[in-house]
């Protein structure tokens, strides 16, 4: 285990976490570092393995995305973040300072102002206002009631839901509800927003609407988000970088494609089959790179091979360009089905 | 017959002793500790009774509609006040509603931040638990003898009784309110750095309110379960119509007092209801869950 670097930029560096639930955890944390299984220590001791051994970087300004079915932890592992969930071992820096150090006064003062947090059950307030809700993490930092009710209004205006201000959370609809919940965190305007399956309990049409939604706004605001889902399609679509977690333990920490088109165990490749690959593969990383001669048609370099294959129809080649549009690569619809084809069982 | 193991005649003989010890010494000192008490019963007894018969019929009628806003219930109340009136009840019902304004006031003191203090702790939930049953189920007469040999017949001892038999459902459902609510919102309070105050005040409470409610309904309502037993101590009220009744033989007597009661309970049980499914409405929690 390497000390963690308080000068880099990363915005959450997690170091060996272990979460052991249970009595008495130190006995079961030393038969568990001594090399026993997981479920060696449950059998012999009782005691419930959260996370295992779990270390991983987030960089700033990242969407980073844990992804693991129920039970993998991951619900476990962003409550480490804020330090809803103690571990049992390990190091947890954010934004350079010790989580794990600070004093109970210190913590409250850190999840008023660097991690504001967005639950799969919203967990807004009943008896309260839309706007009150929206406005309650300024509230409990202190701030003055006329200025947390215009940043509220602010940021409630921003997630589309002008006009709801007075209702309240029950007379919302569960996407609507979810808005708050995001218009809440936001308007906290911390550098971190932990977001637990936030869109699960949405409707497949809403959910989609409140990805892009949140990729629009990570974009304009630059802020780094913890993003844990059950969904591999939905860890694909907004993750820069992607944490499969199974059994508490991670398995696998790549970019989307990485892991798409190397998965790096047979539990990943299950993922992998059932996952839309056109849109998880960004045409750069299977492209031939190099200036050649201009293509007729081209694609900006942040297109995905769902994108360009329409273009197949009609052009052999399909060009791919940087922001100034030239042309760094082009690829052909060879290359991009043997990218699709590359993991599908049964084939090759 | 169970073999007879100890003698128990000088472990009650000490018991008797030492209650005889504290009222021949302590007496004075409890009496004046228990004076704010007999202040409250008395100040709130005083008012009732000096305040004309209509007032206090526009008074409860206008809160019975506040709690409702509609007609039902405040003309079942005014029904209900015009009955004790004309039955020549009405002062007594008067002293009978002191009594038990009194001691569901002082119950409220007392069982809320006992119930706050047993939400927060295994341990005393797990001391304070048998004593509320101990409360609730030692037949009153027990400790209605001590207090009455402590404090002289009156209405302290009265208003001790009915408070101690009528405390502990408030207790009880202060505690359940502040534990069942939401954990996912209790957990969202959480993360977004509020202190224990901050979440007992603006999350716990406001949620719990509604069963908070129920636990002083069934204070009222058990405080007016005592006052037939609390008048033969001094009390008054309608309670001792009862007595009377009894005593002289005068069924219809007792049987109108008795009504009374009902009449009384009933008035305070629809309002405080209502209020709290008001309230219920207004947290959202009558339809989500």
């Amino acid at each position: 285990m390497n000390a963690i670097d308080t000068h880099t930029d990363l915005a959450i560096a997690m170091r060996g976490v272990t979460k052991i639930f249970g009595d008495d955890p130190e006995t079961a944390l030393a038969l568990l570092q001594s090399g026993r299984s997981k479920s060696d220590v449950q059998a012999e001791t009782g005691h419930v393995v959260g996370l295992d051994n779990v270390s991983l970087d987030v960089a700033k300004g990242q969407i980073f995305v844990v992804m693991g079915l129920s039970g993998s932890g991951k619900s476990t592992l962003i409550r480490h973040v804020n330090r809803l969930i103690e571990p049992t071992a390990g190091e947890i820096v954010v934004n350079g300072s010790d989580v794990l150090k600070m004093s109970l006064d210190q913590l409250r003062l850190y999840r008023r102002t660097q991690v504001a947090m967005v639950f799969q059950k919203f967990g807004l307030l009943p008896h309260r206002s839309v706007i009150d809700n929206v406005a309650y993490g300024l509230e409990v930092r202190g701030v003055g009631k006329a200025e947390r009710l215009k940043e509220a209004a602010k940021w409630i205006e921003i997630v589309g839901l002008s006009g709801y201000e007075q209702s309240r959370p029950r007379q919302l609809s569960g996407g609507q509800q979810q808005r708050v919940g995001l218009a809440r965190a936001l308007t906290l305007d911390t550098e971190i927003i932990l977001m637990d399956e936030a869109f699960s309990a949405l409707d497949p049409l809403i959910r989609s609407g409140m990805q892009d939604q949140l990729i629009e706004l990570q974009k304009s605001l630059g802020k780094t988000i913890l993003f844990i889902t059950h969904d591999f399609d939905e860890a694909l679509k907004i993750g820069h970088r992607i944490a499969v977690l199974r059994d508490g333990a991670v398995q696998q920490i790549g970019k989307p494609e990485d892991i798409v088109l190397r998965p790096a165990n047979e539990h990943i490749e299950e993922f992998v089959r059932d996952v839309n690959k056109a849109r998880a593969i960004h045409v750069r990383s299977i492209m031939e790179v190099g200036e050649h001669e201009p293509c007729a048609q081209s694609v900006p370099r942040d297109a995905r091979c769902e994108d360009v294959l329409p273009l197949f129809a009609e052009h052999q080649w399909v060009g791919v360009v940087d922001e100034n549009g030239r042309q760094i690569g082009r690829i052909t619809a060879k290359q991009v089905i043997k990218a699709l084809a590359r993991h599908t069982p049964g084939v090759g | 017959m169970f073999p007879e193991l100890i003698d128990t005649r000088p472990l009650r003989r000490a018991i008797d002793d030492g209650l005889n010890w504290v009222v021949r010494n302590w007496s004075d000192e409890f009496e004046a500790a228990a004076y704010p008490l007999l202040m409250l019963l008395k100040a709130i007894e005083d008012l009732l009774i000096a305040t004309p018969w209509w007032l206090i019929m526009a008074v409860l009628v206008g809160i019975a509609w506040l709690a409702t806003r509609s007609w039902k219930l405040p003309a079942m109340v005014l029904v209900s006040l015009l009955f004790l009136g004309v039955m020549d009840l009405w002062e007594d019902a008067m002293t009978t509603m002191a009594l038990m304004i009194a001691a569901t006031i002082t119950a409220i003191v007392v069982s809320i931040p006992v119930g706050v203090w047993m939400s927060r702790s295994l341990h005393v939930r797990k001391v304070v638990t048998p004593v509320l049953d101990l409360m609730q189920t030692l037949p009153s007469f027990v400790y209605l003898i001590p207090t009455v040999m402590i404090f002289g017949p009156g209405k302290i001892p009265a208003l001790i009784a009915t408070i101690v038999y009528a405390a502990p459902p408030l207790v009880r459902l202060t505690d359940l309110g502040l534990r069942s609510v939401d954990p996912a919102v209790m957990e969202a309070s959480r993360a977004f750095g509020t202190n224990p105050r901050q979440r007992l005040f603006g999350v716990q409470i406001p949620l719990a309110l509604p069963t908070i409610l129920a636990g002083i309904n069934q204070t009222t309502m058990m405080a007016l379960a005592m006052v037939v037993i609390a008048s033969m101590i001094g009390a008054g009220g309608l309670g001792y119509q009862v007595l009377q009744g009894i005593g002289r033989l005068e069924v219809s007597r007792g049987l109108f007092a008795g009504l009374g009661i009902v009449v009384l309970a009933i008035i305070f049980d629809r309002i405080t209801q209502s209020f709290g499914r008001q309230l219920q409405g207004r947290i959202g929690l009558a339809e989500v869950r």
